[in-house]
C-alpha cells in the first residue's frame, strides 16, 4: 500500500516540477521567476524525501538539508541582487 | 510493518503529493504576482511537512529508529519561508509597483519600503511621477 501511496505522491511532485518550469520559463515577472525556482527546491526536498522512504536509507536526509540551504541562500541572494544591486554590503 | 501505521503513511503521502501539485497548479493559475505567491506556500508547509511527517513515522515502525533529521528539515523550512516570502514580495513591490499604485497607507505615514532617502547603489528608485508599469 506505501508502495502505490509512493508513486502517486511521485507523480504529483514531478507534475508540480514541471509547472513549476513552465512558470520560470513564461514568467511575466521576475518575482514570478524567483518563487517558481523556491517552489522548485522545495520540491525537489520532498521528491528527496519520498526516494529516501522508497529505498528506506536515511542517507538522502543530508542532501535535503543541503538543498533546503542552498535554496533559501540563492532566493535570498537573488533577491537582494535585484533589490541593492550587491548581494554583499 | 502494522495496518495502522502503513493506512497513516500512505493517507499522509497522498495528501503530500496533492498539496505539493495544489501548489505549483495555484503557481500556474493564479492572475497575478502577489496572489501567485499565496500558492506554493500550501506545498511548503502542508507538502514537505506531510512527507516529513510520513517518513519519520516510516523509520520508526519499520526499522526502530528515531531520527530527528526530519524534524531539523521542517524547522529549516518554517523558518524561513516567511524571509523568502517577504523577500519576493519586497522585489515585486519595488520592480514593478509605484507608490501611487499601491492601496494607502493609514493617514500620515508612508509606504516604509520606499520612505529610504538616500538609494543603495543600483537600486531601482521608484519615484511618484513616473507611472507603474
Amino acid at each position: 500500500m506505501i508502495t502505490y501511496a509512493l508513486i502517486f505522491a511521485f507523480a504529483c511532485y514531478g507534475l508540480a516540477l514541471l509547472l513549476n518550469l513552465y512558470r520560470v520559463m513564461t514568467g511575466p515577472e521576475l518575482s514570478d521567476r524567483i518563487l517558481a525556482l523556491d517552489t522548485m527546491v522545495i520540491n525537489a526536498i520532498a521528491l528527496l524525501i519520498l526516494y529516501g522512504i522508497l529505498r528506506s536509507t536515511a542517507v538522502y536526509f543530508e542532501a535535503s538539508m543541503l538543498f533546503a540551504m542552498v535554496g533559501f541562500i540563492s532566493t535570498v541572494a537573488y533577491c537582494r541582487y535585484l533589490l541593492r544591486g550587491g548581494i554583499i554590503e | 510493518m502494522a495496518l495502522w501505521a502503513e493506512i497513516t503513511i500512505s493517507l499522509l503521502l497522498v495528501i503530500a503529493g496533492f498539496f505539493g501539485f495544489v501548489g505549483s497548479f495555484g503557481l500556474i493559475r493564479l492572475k497575478d504576482a502577489m496572489s501567485r505567491l499565496h500558492a506554493p506556500t500550501k506545498a511548503t508547509t502542508l507538502g514537505v511537512g506531510s512527507v516529513l511527517i510520513a517518513s519519520m513515522l516510516y523509520f520508526v515502525t519499520a526499522q526502530g529508529q528515531i531520527s530527528a533529521h526530519e524534524l531539523m528539515i521542517s524547522l529549516f523550512l518554517f523558518l524561513t519561508a516567511p524571509i523568502v516570502a517577504h523577500f519576493i514580495a519586497k522585489v515585486h513591490v519595488h520592480l514593478h509597483e509605484r507608490p501611487k499604485s499601491l492601496p494607502e497607507p493609514s493617514v500620515g505615514t508612508d509606504w516604509a519600503s520606499f520612505a529610504a532617502k538616500t538609494p543603495a547603489r543600483g537600486v531601482r528608485r521608484a519615484t511618484p511621477d513616473t507611472p507603474a508599469d
